[in-house]
């Protein structure tokens, strides 16, 4: 037994910035001051503050030390591991309070955080089934199994009031009673991890930090509907991923919770994994059916829905990582711990990866109803450098820009739709006075584009004329007509294209035409870009009564755009400069100015 | 596996050494000198045996953890007992014998080994 563990991220943020190196120096360390017996170092998933990774805790005294680096180690385990003293310099400094070291749960970052599904990230070692097993894991699977009859779960998840987390908000229960509604010699239960949207990781998380929950949930959904045979779609781009599903499944396997005759119910289920190859559109539901099937990943009409006629023409339920993880938790907590959670018609916890302007990157799970202001001001640590909030943006490629107007809008389904964007998968981007709205319609614009399979010609020909009007805008050369004429376009593509990506392409334009139709007009007619972003229409001037002519700028312009005497004030060649702004970063006089 | 009782066994195995990682804040607390001169006078096979007994009997509200030096070095191993809304006992020479002997009376049964602690001992 040991009597300390120190918990090391794993996931891919930590990884990233060097955490495997972390462990093998705490390992070896640890060996050289003979505390081997006495210290587990456990490998675990996401914590949600990866921005301030390598983060590892040290149980039991629940000390969360960030930005740890491979030359703090030694320290770390002579001081703390040895001796029991904190290592305070590296302690995560929201934690120091003048009472001593406060837990982690009382910090800003996680206070107002309800963790449901994610309740097992960064707690476990995601790579030992035991582990899982202790915080009552493949128990609801096996209650279901003895003691429930499938229409008994599927009723159960009804009452939840559960909706899928992928995005679109349907009912889950809903969807399982129609899968088993269908009767079929195969049926099939399909969990799409082909998470693709900008900036958003939160099914990467529960798999990297919980696999698990999401085989146990799939084996529920299985009894449920009546399959014996369920496929994970997953990102190859998810190497840890993949990784820890595979070992996952076959932990599961050895231990009978996968196979024939799990728990001596009679119920058969099996788990395999199929692999994305990066197509974007592989997380519209058809289109990941017909990649399973070993076919180009492209989706088709609907009806008929998976529910009738899914992979391989049968029966198939396919819902997100993040659904699935909400699923055990709910057998085994009750209808009525979830409905206690969230707004009326949303219900539960709902994760989001936060990300763009704001101080703690990462991600965080949230009750449903929580404001925007919560998120950003509070769990989020608020805009760095003093900057002005101007927009988040929810739902990626699919979503919209959400205003200041609306920061105090409590975030569920329904609300988020009512004000232009949608809950998405759970990516929010924050964006402050420095963003243009028109570039950043541009640049979710330019990813569908690029990500559009081609099939439909509303999507593929659409989203290029449309990310041609705003070229056009963003290089100074749009009209008042060209904004109506991509407005129309933007209706047409949404009412014709064949699925989900194509339908909601035009979702940022709209979004940003709504509510920042001022910035679109200060391009076209002004010929200004207020935030000083798109360069075709900026100019950098030197002010020739600041400047003291010490050269230092025409050294550092790339394109020798800058020219001037020793001591006499210098010029900048409009026609030469590319606009890169290392002129103005390099001025010690503030001589320099962008227009 | 077949049966929930199986399951049962694994999670309750388990479930005393991720005890460990418990962050509650009405817990008992277990503290031991691991400063130079506790370490010298043999403290930590006090801490491992501490440890080891409280997860064997799955006692998942205490914590056992270190601390420095509290300035009575001739008395090491020192190890203070912390439950909450009671008054600190303080135990001093202690030995992993002594230690079980504490993790038994003291932690399970809720009674002071009033023959080890300081105020008993050097009065």
């Amino acid at each position: 037994m040991y009597r300390s563990h120190v918990l090391v991220c794993g996931g891919t943020g930590c990884t990233s910035s060097g955490s495997t190196k972390i462990i093998e120096l705490l390992q070896e360390e640890i060996n050289k001051n003979g505390l081997k017996d006495e210290v587990a170092v456990v490998q675990t998933g996401c914590h949600g503050l990866c921005a301030l990774g390598p983060i590892i805790i040290i149980y039991p005294e629940a000390t969360f030390y960030s930005l740890v680096q491979p030359e703090d180690i030694p320290e770390i385990v002579s001081e703390h591991l040895l001796k029991g003293r904190i290592v305070t310099r590296l302690v995560y400094k929201e934690t120091i309070s003048e009472d001593g070291i406060k837990s982690l749960n009382e910090t800003d970052f996680y206070k107002k955080q309800k963790r449901i599904a994610l309740r097992n990230c960064g707690v476990i070692n995601p790579e030992c089934i035991d582990e899982y097993i202790a915080t009552n894991g493949y128990e609801a699977l096996g209650r279901v199994l003895t003691e429930y009859t499938p229409d008994q779960v599927i009723q159960t998840i009804l009452d939840s009031g559960l909706r899928g987390r992928g995005g679109g908000g349907f009912p889950t229960g809903l969807k399982w009673k129609l899968a088993k509604q269908n009767e079929a010699d195969q049926k099939y239960v399909c969990c799409n991890a082909d998470e693709g949207d900008p900036g958003a990781f939160m099914d990467r998380s529960v798999l990297e930090g919980d696999p698990h929950v999401v085989l146990e949930a799939m084996a529920i959904a299985g009894y449920a509907i009546g399959a014996n045979q369920g496929y994970i779609y997953v990102r190859a781009e998810y190497p840890i991923a993949v990784e820890r599903l595979n070992i996952a499944i076959k932990q599961a396997r050895e231990y009978g919770l996968l196979g024939k005759n799990i728990f001596n119910s009679g119920f058969d289920f099996d788990i395999d994994l199929r692999l994305g190859a990066g197509a974007f559109v592989c997380g519209e539901e058809t289109a990941l059916m017909t990649s399973i099937e070993g076919n180009r990943g492209e989706p088709r009409p609907r009806p008929p829905f998976p529910a009738q006629k899914g992979l391989f023409g049968k029966p198939t339920l396919l819902n997100n990582v993040e659904t699935y993880a909400n699923i055990p938790p709910i057998i085994l907590n009750g209808v009525d711990w979830f409905t206690s959670m969230g707004t009326e018609k949303s219900k539960g916890t709902k994760v989001f990866a936060l990300g763009g302007k704001i101080h703690n990157t990462g991600l965080v799970e949230i009750p449903m109803g929580t404001t925007l202001r919560e998120v950003v001001e509070e769990i989020g640590g608020g805009i760095p450098n003093g900057k002005k909030f101007k927009a988040a943006q929810t739902g990626g490629p699919s979503g919209g820009c959400i205003p200041e107007s609306h920061f105090d809008v409590p975030i569920d389904y329904d609300n988020l739709i009512n004000i232009g964007s949608m809950m998405g998968s759970g990516g929010l981007i924050v964006m402050d006075e420095d963003n243009c709205m028109v570039d950043i319609a541009k640049f979710f614009l330019d990813f569908t584009l690029d990500e559009s399979c081609g099939k439909c010609t509303p999507c593929r020909i659409g989203t290029k004329r449309l990310s041609e009007m705003l070229d056009k805008i963003t290089n100074g050369n749009g009209t008042l007509e060209d904004i109506e004429k991509m407005e129309e376009l933007c209706y047409y593509i949404k009412e014709n294209a064949l699925c989900g990506l194509g339908q909601t392409a035009p979702n940022p334009v709209l979004s940003t035409l709504r509510y920042f139709k001022d910035e679109y007009i200060a391009h076209v007619v002004d010929k200004q870009c207020p935030a000083g972003v798109c360069k075709a229409l900026l100019s950098y001037v030197i002010d020739a009564d600041l400047c003291k002519g010490c050269t230092l700028c025409a050294r550092i312009c790339p394109n020798g755009a800058i020219t001037g005497k020793v001591k006499e004030a210098h010029i900048i060649d409009q026609s030469k400069c590319i606009k890169c702004g290392a002129c103005m970063e390099k001025c010690k006089f503030g001589a320099i100015s962008k227009k | 596996m077949k049966t929930l009782e199986e399951l049962k066994a694994i999670r309750e195995s388990m479930q005393s050494q991720l005890g460990l990682r418990n962050e509650s804040s009405n817990r008992t607390r277990v503290v031991v000198g691991m400063a130079t001169c506790g370490i010298a006078s043999g403290a930590r096979p006090v801490l491992t045996t501490l440890s080891d007994a409280v997860q064997q009997k799955g006692l998942t509200d205490v914590t056992v953890t270190q601390t420095g030096c509290i300035g009575l070095c001739q008395y090491e191993p020192i190890v203070e007992v912390m439950e909450p809304g009671k008054d600190k006992i303080t135990y001093i020479k202690m030995t992993p014998e002594k230690a079980l002997e504490v993790v038994e009376q003291h932690l399970v049964r809720g009674q002071v080994v009033t023959k080890y602690t300081i105020a008993e001992t050097i009065g």
